[in-house]
């Protein structure tokens, strides 16, 4: 089959934009949700997340002239692209292409909504914005050298940056050590609790958000919710077995994505925000230990074999 | 009206965002806001969310009898939240000033500054009628296109082309499913 058919297919219909989208909506619903329950509350409606994107969409933005405001509709687009991208670079079918080193170009890809919103702040030029980014920025290269470390660690071990290779590996106790570093990294990077210092809800407004309306949140939302879906997808990908049947693959990478989103959640309807010095000290040094310890181990197996 | 307009009305009233402003109050009435979001009343069935930013809010909850000092915060706010738009009047003292009428500190009732679209009166108010208050906000907003709603620049001068409605406290929104209320509270 044409590669590129291939990739366009892969970043359009599945785990792209077709799937990914209501995924995203479904996860931020699960969210909503499963904290709702935790709070022994009903809970927003099944459709909610659809039903705030439709109305986001149909509400005015207040006229912002300039470059500052181009910058401002841009941000929230390349937020999504590349997130959306990033689904679409995930292995989920067996054999559906790939290349080598597209790990690199998956971890790029999620690091971009991140820039993203710490720019979008700033261009805003409101004062709770330039705090969310900076808190934002701060955590970022905080989380980022353990996700990084974790990551490096697989597939320093495998000998090998290809996605459909990390997919395929058997499960060792150093892949399982990287893969919950991984999981210790996405509650920052998703910005829920106990790290949802960017975005803190009331504490400073709305953090790189308060300044954006209408369209620019929708894409905003829409973008959170397709780093869910990458972010679960990733350690999806990682801890499914391999198959070779292509709907069993599907089925499995939705069915530990959804594990995933609901630990997630629990997690953040357990917990309260964390200052943003201790989830600095948090990152550097209690996760940072062991995901060094993961990297010297994966390289010192590398020596050996 | 085609199949956009009706999803886009239907997202409308089943979306409200709140923004919470206080404009002088003796913070009984936030407290009932408060209270309306918790668990016991659990506002977020109907979708409402409590938003930090005017600028994310559909609905704005006005609590207070506007005083000197506030009015012009009360009319900032409004013009930052982004069409279309509703104003809710919270408690008995936007709506007349209720105990502190005359008082050479207060400028209010709030519809001398903003149009207001639905009272909620009440001293305090219950929750379940600031909830049906947000529901009955949620509809008007449903029935008001891109267009018909105020600019976002708004002024004292804007006139509501709609007749306000008023919640009584016994009229729970339909749909809420009541979480636990325990028999021979007030």
């Amino acid at each position: 089959m044409n590669p590129l058919l291939t990739a366009l297919a892969r970043l359009l219909i599945f785990p792209g934009l077709l799937f990914a989208v209501p995924a995203a909506w479904f996860y931020l619903w699960v969210e909503r949700k499963s904290v709702a329950l935790m709070q022994q509350r009903v809970g927003p409606p099944f459709m909610q997340p659809f039903f705030d994107f439709v109305k986001l969409l149909g509400k005015s933005t207040p006229p912002r002239p300039g470059i500052a405001g181009l910058l401002m509709r841009f941000w929230p687009l390349i937020a999504v692209s590349a997130a959306a991208g990033a689904v679409g670079l995930l292995p989920v079918l067996p054999s559906s292409g790939g290349f080598e080193g597209d790990l690199i170009l998956l971890l790029a890809l999620l690091e971009v909504p991140s820039i993203c919103i710490i720019a979008a702040g700033f261009s805003s030029r409101s004062i709770f914005g330039e705090i969310g980014s900076a808190r934002e920025a701060a955590l970022s290269i905080s989380y980022n050298i353990v996700f990084l470390l974790a990551i490096v660690s697989i597939a320093a071990a495998q000998h090998t940056f290809r996605l459909e290779a990390l997919a395929g590996m058997r499960p060792s106790f150093l892949t399982e050590l990287a893969i919950i570093a991984i999981l210790v990294c996405l509650p920052a990077k998703l910005h829920i609790n106990p790290f949802s210092l960017p975005n803190a809800e009331q504490e400073i407004y709305a953090g790189p958000m308060t300044e954006y309306a209408g369209p620019e949140l929708a894409m905003w939302e829409l973008a959170h919710g397709l780093e869910w879906v990458a972010g679960t997808g990733l350690v999806a990908t990682l801890v499914a077995p391999h198959v070779t049947a292509a709907w069993l693959a599907a089925a499995l990478f939705v069915a530990f994505s959804f594990a995933a989103v609901i630990l997630l959640s629990v997690l953040a309807a357990a917990t309260a925000r964390l200052a943003i010095d201790s989830s600095v000290r948090f990152y550097w040094q209690c996760a940072l230990i062991f995901t060094v310890l993961a990297i010297s181990s994966a390289i010192l197996v590398r020596l050996r074999s | 009206m085609n199949l956009w307009n009706r999803l886009m009305c239907m997202a409308r009233r089943r979306s409200p965002w709140l923004f919470h402003m206080n404009s002088g109050s003796c913070n009984g009435c936030d407290i009932e806001i408060v209270a309306a979001l918790s668990p016991r009343y659990d506002a977020e069935q109907l979708g409402v969310r409590l938003e930090g930013s005017p600028r994310h809010a559909d609905i704005l909850c006005v609590t207070g009898p506007v005083t000197r000092k506030a009015a012009g915060a009360v009319k900032t706010v409004y013009g930052q939240v982004c069409g279309p738009k509703a104003v809710v009047a919270i408690g008995s003292c936007p709506a007349t000033t209720n105990v502190f009428i005359d008082s050479r500190t207060l400028v209010g009732p709030l519809d001398k500054h903003i149009p207001v679209d639905v009272y909620v009166p009440g001293c305090p108010p219950r929750p379940d009628a600031i909830i049906a208050g947000v529901a009955k906000a949620a509809e008007i907003l449903a029935g008001r296109g891109r267009n018909t709603a105020p600019a976002s620049s708004a002024t004292a001068t804007v006139t509501p082309d709609f007749s306000p409605a008023v919640v009584q406290a016994s009229s729970p929104p339909s749909g809420i499913s009541a979480n636990g209320e325990r028999e021979g509270q007030p």
